[in-house]
């Protein structure tokens, strides 16, 4: 039992192959993520080894030396083995040091500080309950949830949280930092090929731990280049004056759209051409539309714990919130 | 050996030592002070990790007046060496002395922690509350852990003597003398710690 | 006073008040067992409401916040309420009996100390019924714990619970230290000592030195919600990473606190039930100082994504990695005891060779969570979550399986019944690597761990479903021991001194169970292996070390059980804010502690006369 249970997950994970190529951490899609898998599979050949070892030996024995009925001859009484023991205790060690170099040369080498490099990305992540907010610290623009990335350079992050603990992971990309409230962290990750790579919260942050997933998008540099000009440009603002009216009343306080607004939530500068909805309605599951109004009249209902007011609170009526849903399902960037 | 094997006025040189019993409760009592020490050291750590995060409060520059502390100090080591008279006096099968010193002990007790509660008082008055900021929470726990480590000895050493008055010395009361010494003693060295690593160094790296 | 001591009455109860008032060792080994295993009950509920919340995607059974409270809850009962405990139980009905001594040195501290777990864990799950759970994780790590972002009691529950059950588990500590050192038997060397008794020496010593860390921890947290001190929080100059710190400085010697007498317990079955000699004690007794030494310096390994920088990282990792040396030695060790021997297949010996390869499998996912910059992917995620359950339940739980099975009727003179056990470990072998072997790959995957729900297409759907089929197995396995207990509990009293025949130490010396003095005649040991030293020399019994006299014991005592329950009210008190019943409690206790210093304990005398009829019901 004990070998044929390996071999049935074996088989479970061969049919899943390494899991999803936007997501898995044994499937990687950038040279961070891919050290790190190379040392996991590293440290899974040496400790595979060790397992079969133990393994072999284990029902060797089992099988060997069980007890036959009515034997009770007193097997021979062994103090030890000085020699075995030796060996025992130089052979881990070694195997030990053929895991340890490499994981040194990684830590330092992971640690490397593109903070200064003209040639990064600054990005400044903060992470809230439950949602986090990307700051281009060298182009001044700020968006929410989604975060866009060029494919030909390093991107250098700044890690903090704003209210508890939280930890930023996108796994197919590379491992996790985390977020700390009152000091900041670094790490760089690369994104060399274009995609939508799944990130996740993985610190314990409340009862909507679950939800809190973003997405990262890489884009070719000219791509990346004219969704910053897109960001910059002036805002698009609903066209009903009452409407917009409205938004600035009611969203503006806490959300921003281009250079409008506040910094408490999520910018919606183009959130309607983003994969999701707060981060975890799919937008190809359910129209854009839908979701966005979805969330607005209870996002308590999608994310527990969120502190957008429903839309009872906010005292928009249905038609408002539909109008609202429109205009931000619309309002996509184009780069 | 059991404790009724000893009568009073025959008692061995260590009364404190003389039964299975009174050697486990000091190796206990040795093992309890690790612990002590690790929970001391933990509170240390604390404290040191956020000394210099003062908010709005005073600093410890501003606040420690090293005289006070130190005359402190000063009566916390003399009575560490009043209750080493005091186990001298044990040994010698002493009582009234034994006694004694220990009363002294208790008083020069009680002079650290009105002197404490002064400085305190002061303290607060000066703006630094338990609530003030990270350096007066944590600063204010390790002291007072320690201020109520005194009270406690004080306390002990209290009925410990009262115990002695109505049980005499016997191999049952000597070890509860000679183990408050040694709590006694923690708590002094404790003590040095303190004025070291908080008092002396916020005055001085302040 | 030698002559009134003899004629001294010392009340006797029976019934209820013979067990509230008990100070024998192994009627409180009795009494953990008791509590320990309906806390496991509690948390193995928990653990079973968690995969089936997480059977199937976007699963909607309980929602997020009651999910975090179940995590949280399930840790933390079972690690501290549980598992602890159920040690502390075997640890008190075998190590007097092990040494050759009549009882634990500290008698009174003993029952105080059961009844102070008691009593926190008691408060700590009363929270369910105050509808103010901790929901912070079994970490509760700051601010989420602290009082801006957790307002409810929930987290105050698991602060004072702790609290108050820290304190018997240090007491435990002390004790257990002090009984090895100062009550074995007339010949018994540090170097001939049971692996058993070994191993419990080092964890003692381990938690006398990591628990005031988690008390320090404790006191700030409840400062910081209850009197708005400011250690964690970052406003005001606190440092939340300073609790992580903390709690892990004492939360990773606690994992060897759990595991190291998992490895005593194997030791001893192995050895038994092969009819050999343990393999290489000396680099046993050696490797399980080490083990014990190292693990006061890799808490870190938990933060290595905290962001320390890489030269703590670095640091740590090694170190880490450094532990699996002398665990493999362990291992290699049993193995080769194993070797040559005779091996008698008993529930017992399954569960401790079931646990030698289940623990290796452990093992080597830790000396990879060891490897830093690959942590950074596998933190937080279910490879962790399966790992810890690999060690703790593949290792510690294994161990406590076998150690009751092996122990019983040393505990109760009544051996459990065979075909009950081996369904037991069948069931609870195949679930629990059903359960947790699949973990490994869904957090490799991307699958962070106390997530409450996971979204359907990610590739988690298949495992998870496994993972849960596994826990509702280790159920089925648990519910036959427990049958298995009420079972045997019907059938007569047999078992004889040496029921497995084959018993190398002092406690299959003395009739199953004990009697209350444990040795009518102190036993003179002469080498390691004291009693198979003897039966091979065709002896039938010790040779005792001390002629036949009067035996003095302590008297039994209600304090220890005012003076929880005094911490007990004095816990209420503290987090609703009633200062009165706050100091009222600390005054029942405090109280207590004086009458029992003021009244000196004489004991009673158990004569020659009476010691026959004295094997106690």
């Amino acid at each position: 039992m004990k070998r044929l249970l390996p071999l049935l997950t074996g088989l479970v994970l061969l049919l899943s192959a390494c899991g999803r190529e936007d997501l898995s951490a044994l499937n990687p899609q950038g040279p961070v993520a891919q050290k790190q898998y190379d040392l996991m599979k590293l440290s899974i050949g040496i400790m595979g080894l060790v397992v079969v070892v133990v393994f072999i030996i284990c029902i060797y024995v089992l099988i060997r030396f069980r007890r036959r009925k009515g034997d009770n001859t007193i097997p021979k009484q062994v103090e030890g083995n000085h020699t075995l023991e030796i060996i025992w205790t130089v052979i881990p060690l070694v195997l030990l040091l053929i895991l340890g170099v490499p994981t040194i040369k990684d830590v330092f080498g992971l640690a490397k500080d593109y903070s200064k490099d003209k040639n990064a990305v600054q990005v400044k992540v903060t992470a809230h309950q439950y949602w986090w907010e990307f700051e281009y610290t060298d182009y001044g623009i700020t968006t929410g949830q989604e975060l866009i990335v060029p494919t030909d350079k390093v991107i250098s992050f700044e890690l903090a949280a704003a209210d508890v603990k939280h930890s930023f992971w996108i796994p197919a990309i590379g491992g996790k930092m985390d977020t700390n409230p009152g000091s900041t962290n670094r790490m760089y990750l690369e994104f060399p090929k274009e995609g939508v790579f799944r990130g996740k919260c993985a610190e314990l942050c409340g009862p909507s731990h679950a939800l809190m997933d973003f997405k990262a998008k890489a884009v070719s540099p000219e791509s990346f280049d004219r969704w910053v000009a897109a960001m910059k440009a002036p805002a698009v603002m609903p066209a009903d004056a009452e409407l917009a009216e409205k938004f600035t009343s009611q969203c503006l306080s806490c959300h921003a759209v281009g250079e409008n607004g506040g910094n408490s939530a999520p910018n919606l500068t183009g959130v309607g051409g983003r994969q999701t909805v707060g981060g975890i309605l799919y937008n190809d599951e359910a129209p854009t539309e839908q979701n966005l109004h979805d969330w607005i009249t209870n996002p308590e209902a999608v994310k527990a714990g969120a502190m957008m007011p429903s839309s009872e609170d906010t005292g928009l009526t249905d038609e408002e919130v539909s109008s609202i849903s429109k205009y931000l399902a619309d309002y996509k960037l184009d780069y | 050996m059991s404790a009724h094997d000893h009568v009073e006025g025959q008692l061995p040189h260590e009364p404190e030592k003389a039964t299975l019993e009174a050697r486990n409760k000091i190796l206990g009592f040795w093992l309890f002070l690790g612990a002590e020490t690790v929970l001391f050291g933990t509170l240390f750590s604390a404290f040191l990790a956020l000394r210099h995060n003062i908010g709005d409060g005073p600093s410890a520059n501003e606040l420690f007046q090293l005289p006070l502390v130190f005359a402190a100090t000063m009566i916390l080591l003399t009575s560490s060496l009043t209750s080493v008279f005091a186990v001298q006096a044990l040994h010698n099968h002493n009582k009234k002395s034994m006694l004694g010193w220990l009363i002294v002990t208790i008083v020069l007790g009680l002079a650290f922690i009105g002197l404490e509660i002064y400085e305190f008082l002061h303290y607060i008055h000066e703006g630094h509350k338990f609530t003030t900021s990270a350096f007066s929470s944590s600063f204010y726990t390790l002291v007072g852990f320690h201020g109520a480590h005194v009270a406690f000895g004080i306390v002990w050493i209290a009925l410990v003597i009262g115990q002695v008055l109505k049980k005499g010395l016997t191999v049952v009361t000597a070890p509860k003398v000679y183990i408050s010494a040694i709590y006694w003693h923690f708590i002094d060295v404790v003590w040095v710690f303190i004025f070291t690593v908080v008092y002396l160094m916020g005055k001085v790296a302040g | 006073m030698a002559s009134h001591a003899h004629g001294h009455k010392v009340k006797r109860y029976s019934g209820l008040m013979d067990w509230l008032t008990t100070v024998d060792h192994k009627k409180i080994g009795i009494l953990y067992l008791m509590a320990g295993g309906f806390f496991f009950l509690v948390g193995g509920l928990e653990a079973v409401l968690i995969r089936i919340q997480l059977m199937y995607p976007d699963s909607n059974i309980v929602n997020g916040q009651t999910f975090n409270e179940l995590i949280t809850m399930h840790g933390t009962t079972m690690i501290f309420l549980a598992a602890m405990p159920m040690l502390f139980a075997l640890m008190n009905a075998i190590i007097p009996l092990q040494i050759g001594a009549r009882d634990v040195a500290f008698p009174f501290l003993n029952s105080l100390g059961f009844w102070t777990f008691f009593f926190g864990g008691v408060l700590l799950n009363l929270s369910w019924f105050a509808g103010a759970v901790p929901d912070a994780g079994w970490t509760s790590y700051v601010p989420l714990a602290g009082p801006d972002f957790s307002t409810g009691k929930g987290v105050d529950y698991y602060v004072i619970g702790l609290q108050i059950a820290g304190i018997g588990t240090l007491l435990g500590g002390i004790n257990f230290m002090a009984t090895i050192i100062n009550m074995r038997a007339p010949g018994l060397t540090f170097m001939r000592l049971p692996m058993f008794t070994w191993a419990i020496f080092i964890t003692s010593a381990m938690i006398v030195f990591a628990f005031p860390a988690l008390t320090v921890g404790l006191v700030a947290l409840m400062f910081d919600r209850l009197f708005f001190a400011n250690f964690f929080d970052v406003a005001n100059g606190g440092n939340g990473v300073l609790w992580e710190h903390i709690f892990w400085v004492f939360g990773h010697p606690e994992v060897y606190i759990l595991i190291l007498p998992a490895f005593g317990i194997i030791s001893e079955i192995v050895s038994t039930f092969s009819r050999k000699r343990l393999f290489g004690y000396s680099s046993m007794v050696f490797a399980t100082v080490l083990i014990a030494f190292l693990g006061f310096m890799v808490w870190a390994h938990h933060m290595f994504t905290t962001g320390l920088g890489p030269v703590a990282n670095g640091l740590f990792s090694i170190a880490t990695m450094l532990i699996a040396v002398p665990t493999g030695i362990k291992i290699f060790n049993w193995l080769f005891t194993l070797w040559g021997g005779s091996i008698r297949f008993t529930t017992a010996s399954m569960f401790a060779i079931g646990f030698i390869p289940t623990f290796v499998m452990g093992g080597v996912t830790g000396v990879m969570l060891a490897s830093a910059p690959a942590d950074y992917q596998y933190h937080d995620t279910y490879f962790v979550v399966a790992h810890f359950h690999y060690v703790i339940v593949g290792g510690l739980i294994f161990g406590i399986f076998a150690g009751l099975h092996y122990w019983w009727p040393k505990m109760f003179g009544r051996l459990l019944n065979e075909t009950l056990g081996k369904i037991t470990f069948w069931t609870f072998f195949i679930g629990f690597h059903m359960t947790f072997l699949v973990q490994h790959f869904l957090g490799l995957l991307g699958m962070p761990r106390r997530v409450y729900t996971y979204l359907g297409g990610q590739g988690y759907d298949d495992m998870n479903f496994i993972s849960t089929i596994g826990a509702f197995l280790m159920g089925i396995g648990t519910i036959a021991f427990v049958i298995n207990v009420f079972v045997t509990w019907a059938k007569p009293r047999n078992a004889s001194n040496d029921p497995w025949e084959d018993g190398r130490s002092l406690e299959w010396t003395i009739s199953s169970p004990a009697p209350e003095y444990n040795f009518q005649q102190t036993p003179l040991v002469r080498g390691y292996d004291a009693w198979w030293k003897e039966k091979m020399e065709g002896k039938k019994a010790m040779t005792p070390a001390e002629p036949i006299g009067s035996i003095h014991m302590p008297s039994p005592s209600i304090l220890p059980l005012f003076m929880s329950i005094g911490l007990f009210v004095a816990g209420f008190g503290f987090m609703y804010d009633h200062l009165i019943i706050a100091v009222g409690g600390l005054v029942i206790t405090l109280g207590c502690m004086v009458i029992r210093s003021l009244f000196d304990d004489h004991g009673f005398h158990i004569e020659p006369e009476d010691q026959e009829k004295g094997v106690q019901a």
